[in-house]
């Protein structure tokens, strides 16, 4: 899937921002291109404007994944500790109600639960920097679980869902903008957001629930055929 | 309203201060051995940030491209009619497409939007609330499927994007019910 997405978003680009130069070239008269070309055509230009994005974001890139290396060793060291102590597995336990429904693959009081729950809350109260790290502790004691690597499960999905359409009880961003922007009221979306995150979860939810049901049962009767045959 | 926020935003300033306390006072109690097993934990954390680079740069170039592109515009006119539907202001659809994109590339939209066209309009709190409500689902997909190579990403990404449209659409309705 992922394949197919992103190579269709670099060649749509590439043959958009191609197409746009050679319409714009095409409707200016022939002494304003000549103009043009005196001109740094990395910024007149889409296929000037694609180079320059090409190397800007791959350094952008790794950029955010060095910034991530403190808060990351900061709480997979924590969580280390309360691994060792057993908090984790108590957060699991409680929690286990919500949990097994939405995450039938997952153990009980297995470490990856108490990850899932402490991101998620991090989410909703708006520290993302505990947040990332957190979930990815997550996704690692999710892939221990995992039978086929490289390949994601069930339940990943399911948690990644619930991660994106994250309600969060303060939009402190959005917040903060409105503010510096002269809004009356700045706090005002508050309620819409938590209206809003909430309908994606549930949407989010539902679907991955769906297409989960849909292809377990495809799943079973392909294992209930083949066991026939042999 | 304004307790919530006082609440929400005390709980925020408190969690970390009371996480770290409590996880490493429970340590001791249980006779860990906190600063030991710390390091053994934090060491994985380089290892995590290199792992996702790839991933990531794979992602970001391809959202860098799009966005350089002008695509988005092409886009934009190609959704307009459906959003019109469902009484979206044409002005936050490209909002509404950034969002799942990228998170300073949304950001940029939005300021420009509550500058062009107001911070207490509908279009200001429509994009504000879109802002608020819903993640970067392609930057989350990279970073998180990133960290443990899964690269076979199944459903997760057309799941997310249906959850994001959900959010952004119910985003607009509550908006234009509320202001």
């Amino acid at each position: 899937m992922l394949n197919h997405i992103w190579l269709w978003m670099i060649i749509l680009s590439i043959l958009i921002a191609g197409g746009k130069d050679i319409y714009n070239e095409m409707t200016s008269d022939s002494a304003d291109s000549e103009v043009v070309t005196d001109k740094n055509l990395n910024e007149t230009t889409y296929l000037g404007k694609i180079t320059n994005a090409v190397i800007e974001s791959a350094g952008v890139a790794v950029k955010l994944a060095i910034g991530l290396i403190g808060v990351m060793a900061l709480w997979l060291g924590l969580m280390k500790v309360a691994e060792e102590a057993g908090i984790i597995k108590i957060i699991a336990r409680i929690v286990r109600p919500i949990t097994r429904r939405l995450f039938p693959g997952i153990p009980k009081d297995h470490p990856a639960i108490g990850a899932m729950i402490m991101n998620i809350s991090a989410n909703m109260l708006g520290l993302s920097n505990a947040a990332t790290p957190l979930g990815l502790k997550a996704m690692e004691e999710l892939d221990k679980l995992n039978p086929e690597k490289g390949k994601a499960t069930d339940d990943m999905i399911t948690f990644l869902v619930i991660n994106t359409s994250a309600i969060t009880l303060i939009p402190a961003t959005a917040i903060a903008i409105r503010a510096s922007l002269g809004s009356a009221n700045p706090q005002q979306i508050i309620l819409p957001s938590i209206i809003a995150a909430s309908m994606a979860t549930i949407v989010g939810v539902t679907t991955v629930k769906i297409i989960q049901f849909v292809q377990n049962k495809r799943k079973r009767s392909q294992s209930v055929k083949n066991g026939g045959k042999a | 309203m304004e307790l919530f926020k006082l609440i929400v935003e005390w709980l925020s300033i408190l969690a970390i201060p009371v996480i770290i306390l409590f996880f490493l006072g429970f340590g001791y109690v249980k006779k860990v051995k906190v600063y030991e097993k710390f390091v053994e934990g934090a060491k994985e954390g380089f290892n995590v940030g290199v792992k996702i680079i790839p991933y990531l740069v794979a992602m970001l170039v391809a959202i860098a491209m799009f966005r350089a592109s002008g695509a988005m515009e092409v886009l934009t006119d190609i959704v307009k009619p459906i959003t019109n539907l469902i009484g979206m202001p044409s002005e936050v659809l490209p909002m509404a497409i950034m969002r799942p994109l990228s998170g300073s590339g949304s950001l940029g939209v939005m300021t420009e939007l509550m500058n062009n066209f107001g911070v207490d309009s509908l279009i200001g709190f429509i994009s504000s609330t879109m802002f608020g409500s819903t993640e970067t689902t392609f930057y989350v997909v990279a970073v998180y499927f990133g960290a443990i190579n899964v690269y076979k990403t199944r459903y997760a990404i057309p799941a997310g994007l249906l959850a994001d449209a959900a959010g952004l659409i119910t985003a607009v309705l509550v908006c234009r019910a509320l202001f």
